[in-house]
C-alpha cells in the first residue's frame, strides 16, 4: 500500500487502518515467540576432532550468551572430550581399553582432522591460539557450562565405548538417547558437527 | 545528565567468543536498567556486540572506538 493511499482516506479510516496494523503486529510478535525455534539450539557433538570440537564449544558458549536455549548432544568420538584430562585408560575390556589408548579423552588430548602430524598440530595450533588469546576448549566447556549449557553424554556410546559416569567430567546431563537428543531439536536450529 | 556505568568489564586482548560470553556473564550480576560498560580489542567484537544487543533486547547506549581499543556502553534490558 502506498503513502498516498493512506494519506488520502478519512481520519476514521485511518483509525481503522492503524487498529488494524497494531492487532496484526501483535499476532506477528505473538507468532515469533510461538515458534521460537530462532532461540533454540541444538548440536550433535559427533566428532572428538579438535577442529570440529572447538568451533561446536565456541557456537555453545555464544548460543548460551544470547540467551538461547543451548544443548549439545555428544555421540560416538564427540563424547571422548568429557573425559577427564586425569583420566588415562578408560574401558572394561581389552578392546575399548585399547581404543582409549590409541585415542585419549579429554580437553587437552584432541587431535586434528588433518595435519595432526602425531600430535605436532595441535601443539602448534594451541601455540597460535595462545599467542592470539583465544579461549582453549578446556576453558570454552568451562564457560559453556557456567552459562547454562545442557551437555548430554550419549548412553549409547558409553556402553559401546565403556565409559563410566566417573570418567567424565562434572556439571552433565543424565546420560540419554537419541530419543530425548531429538526431543530437544523439535523446535530448535540443529547443527551436526 | 549521563548515567553512571555500574560495572566496567576489561576485555581487552581477548578473542570471540569471550567478549561476549564474559560480557553474558557478567550481565546476571547487574540490575535491569543499569550500564555496563565492555572495553575490547577484537574487532570482530564491533559487529557482534550489536548483534548481540539486537538478540538478547539489551540496549547498546554507545559504542566508540580509540586507539585499537572497542568501548560498549550496555543498558540490561
Amino acid at each position: 500500500m502506498t503513502t498516498e493511499t493512506i494519506s488520502a482516506t478519512e481520519p476514521s479510516q485511518q483509525t481503522a487502518y492503524d487498529e488494524m496494523l497494531t492487532a496484526l503486529r501483535a499476532e506477528l510478535e505473538a507468532h515469533e515467540r510461538k515458534s521460537a525455534k530462532h532461540r533454540n539450539l541444538v548440536i550433535f557433538a559427533w566428532s572428538g576432532d579438535l577442529d570440529r570440537v572447538w568451533p561446536t564449544f565456541i557456537l555453545a558458549t555464544t548460543a548460551a550468551a544470547m540467551g538461547m536455549q543451548t544443548t549439545v548432544f555428544f555421540t560416538f568420538w564427540g563424547l571422548f572430550p568429557l573425559v577427564k584430562n586425569e583420566v588415562r585408560i578408560t574401558g572394561e575390556n581389552w578392546m575399548q581399553k585399547m581404543m582409549s589408548m590409541m585415542n585419549r579423552g579429554g580437553t587437552e588430548h584432541l587431535g586434528l582432522s588433518k595435519m595432526n602430524f602425531a600430535g605436532a598440530g595441535p601443539a602448534m595450533m594451541k601455540k597460535l591460539a595462545d599467542e592470539h588469546h583465544v579461549a582453549s576448549p578446556t576453558e570454552l566447556l568451562e564457560v559453556a557450562r557456567d552459562l547454562g549449557v545442557t551437555l548430554i553424554p550419549c548412553q549409547m556410546t558409553m556402553d559401546l565405548l565403556g565409559l563410566e559416569a566417573d570418567d567424565l567430567i562434572d556439571g552433565l546431563a543424565e546420560p540419554a538417547g537419541a530419543a530425548s537428543a531429538l526431543a530437544e531439536a523439535q523446535n530448535a536450529i540443529t547443527l551436526f558437527i | 545528565m549521563s548515567q553512571t556505568v555500574t560495572l566496567t568489564l576489561d576485555l581487552k586482548g581477548l578473542s570471540c567468543p569471550l567478549p561476549i560470553a564474559k560480557t553474558a556473564q557478567a550481565m546476571r550480576t547487574v540490575q535491569s536498567g543499569e550500564l555496563v560498560e565492555a572495553l575490547a580489542t577484537d574487532p570482530g567484537s564491533v559487529p557482534d556486540f550489536t548483534a548481540w544487543c539486537e538478540t538478547t533486547g539489551n540496549e547498546l547506549v554507545e559504542h566508540t572506538a580509540d586507539d585499537g581499543v572497542f568501548r560498549f556502553v550496555i543498558r540490561k534490558v
